[in-house]
C-alpha cells in the first residue's frame, strides 16, 4: 500500500480515537462528534504529509520527528481557533503525529504508482 | 645417525613433493591435506600470480570438473587442470588469503558475524544443489574466510569421500538432504553457548535423523535464519507465548513506547483536571 495512503488511513484511525477521548471531559462531550470530525481531519493532515516525506526519506528517527512537529503544530492551530484547552489539545496531538510519523516510516510502500 | 635419519626424511619429503616439470607452476610450500590429495602454494609463472594448487592422489580429474561448474562468490574458482609427469591430476585455483573456519570463529565471535557466514555457506550450497552438485564433506575445515570476510566454501566432493563423522548424516546414501543435515551440524558448530533456542531449532531440524523430516533444501534453512534475525518466528520451533509476546514488544519497541506515551499523557492530563 502507497505510504500516503497509509498516511490518511492511520491519521484518520488514530485521530478519530484521539478525538474520541474527549468522551472523558464531562463539559466538551456534548462537541464529541465536532471534536473527532476535527482531529481525524487533522490527523489525516498529519498522515498526508507524514506519508509524503516517508516516500522521499527513509529514516524512523526522522519520521516520528516530522511526524511529532506536525501534530504539535496543527494542534496549536486548533487550540488557537478555541484560545483554550492549549495542553490538553498540543499535548495528545504531538504524541499522535508522532506515532503517525512512526507508522508511515514502517509500513507501506516507497514506490510511486507509476512505478509499481 | 640422527644426521642421517634426518637426510632420510628430508629425501622421503622430497620425494613426495609433486614434480612440476612442463607446468608453468613453481612450489612454494604445502597448505594441507585432505581425503583426496594434498593443496600447495605455488607460483604461476605466466601471470606471476600465487596459486593454490590440489594435487589429486588419483588421474581423476573429475572433482576439478565439478568446481569449475560452479561459478559463484563463494566457491573457490578453477583456473586450470592437467596431468603431472607421474600420472597425477592437478588444479590450480585461486590461493585463498584468510583462515578456516575454526579459526576464524576463535577470533570474530559475534553471533551475527557467525550467521553471515553460515548463510554464505548455505548460498554456495543452495547454487550447486541447483546444478546437481553435492558437497558430501561440509565441516569448518572445509571453510575459508578471507581477510575481507569472503566465505569459500572448499573441497566439493567426489564419490570416494564419505563424509567427516561429526558432520555426515547417518543417511545410507548420501545426497542434497546429507548436505543440508552438514549445514546444520555446522550451524550447530559455530553457535555460542548462549545462543538463541530459536537458532538451535533450525540446526537440530536440519539434523534430523529422518531425512525427509529435514529442511528441503538449503534456501528453507536460510529462510529461517533469515527470519529469526529479522525478529520473525522461525519453522523449526512452536515458541512459548511468553517467548513470543517478548520477540513482538522486542520487535515493536518503539511503536509500544509510543503508544505507552500516549497513554501517558492522556493520565497526565486527567490528573490535572481532576486537581
Amino acid at each position: 500500500m502507497n505510504k500516503i495512503l497509509v498516511g490518511l488511513i492511520v491519521g484518520l484511525i488514530l485521530g478519530a480515537i484521539d478525538g474520541a477521548t474527549a468522551w472523558f471531559t464531562p463539559e466538551v462531550r456534548p462537541a464529541i462528534a465536532g471534536i473527532m470530525v476535527g482531529s481525524s481531519i487533522k490527523g489525516m493532515i498529519v498522515g498526508l504529509l507524514s506519508g509524503w516525506y516517508a516516500r522521499r526519506v527513509e529514516s524512523t528517527r526522522k519520521g516520528i520527528s516530522l511526524g511529532a512537529a506536525l501534530g504539535l503544530l496543527f494542534a496549536f492551530l486548533v487550540a488557537l481557533m478555541q484560545h483554550a484547552h492549549y495542553l490538553a489539545i498540543m499535548l495528545p496531538g504531538f504524541v499522535t503525529g508522532a506515532i503517525i510519523g512512526f507508522l508511515t516510516q514502517r509500513t507501506g510502500s516507497a514506490k510511486r504508482l507509476a512505478e509499481q | 645417525m640422527d644426521v642421517s635419519d634426518s637426510v632420510i626424511d628430508h629425501l622421503r619429503h622430497v620425494a613426495a613433493l609433486p614434480d612440476l616439470a612442463g607446468t608453468r607452476y613453481e612450489l612454494e610450500s604445502e597448505i594441507g591435506r585432505g581425503g583426496m590429495g594434498v593443496v600447495y602454494a605455488a607460483r604461476d609463472r605466466q601471470l606471476d600470480r600465487r596459486v593454490a594448487l590440489k594435487v589429486l592422489d588419483s588421474a581423476l580429474a573429475g572433482e576439478a570438473q565439478l568446481i569449475a561448474r560452479l561459478e559463484h562468490p563463494a566457491i573457490v574458482p578453477i583456473y586450470e587442470t592437467g596431468t603431472l609427469p607421474d600420472g597425477r591430476a592437478f588444479y590450480a585455483m585461486k590461493l585463498v588469503a584468510g583462515a578456516r573456519l575454526d579459526r576464524h570463529l576463535a577470533e570474530a565471535a559475534s553471533l551475527g558475524e557467525r550467521l553471515r557466514v553460515i548463510r554464505r555457506i548455505g548460498e554456495a550450497l543452495a547454487f550447486a544443489h541447483a546444478r546437481g552438485v553435492i558437497h558430501r564433506d561440509l565441516k569448518p575445515q572445509n571453510v575459508m574466510v578471507g581477510e575481507f570476510g569472503e566465505v569459500y566454501v572448499m573441497d566439493w566432493g567426489v564419490d570416494a569421500i564419505a563424509g567427516t563423522p561429526a558432520f555426515r548424516a547417518p543417511d545410507a546414501r548420501l545426497d542434497r538432504r546429507s548436505d543440508i543435515y552438514a549445514l546444520g551440524a555446522l550451524l550447530q558448530f559455530v553457535l555460542p553457548p548462549s545462543a538463541p533456542p530459536a537458532l538451535r531449532a533450525i540446526a537440530a531440524k536440519a539434523m534430523r535423523s529422518d531425512p525427509a523430516a529435514r529442511y528441503a533444501d538449503a534456501s528453507a534453512l536460510l529462510a529461517d535464519i533469515e527470519r529469526f534475525q529479522e525478529g520473525l518466528a522461525v519453522q523449526a520451533w512452536s515458541e512459548p507465548l511468553w517467548h513470543r509476546l517478548r520477540r513482538f514488544a522486542s520487535r515493536n519497541a518503539v511503536l509500544l513506547w509510543l503508544l505507552a506515551a500516549y497513554a501517558g499523557v492522556k493520565f497526565l492530563l486527567f490528573f490535572l483536571r481532576n486537581l
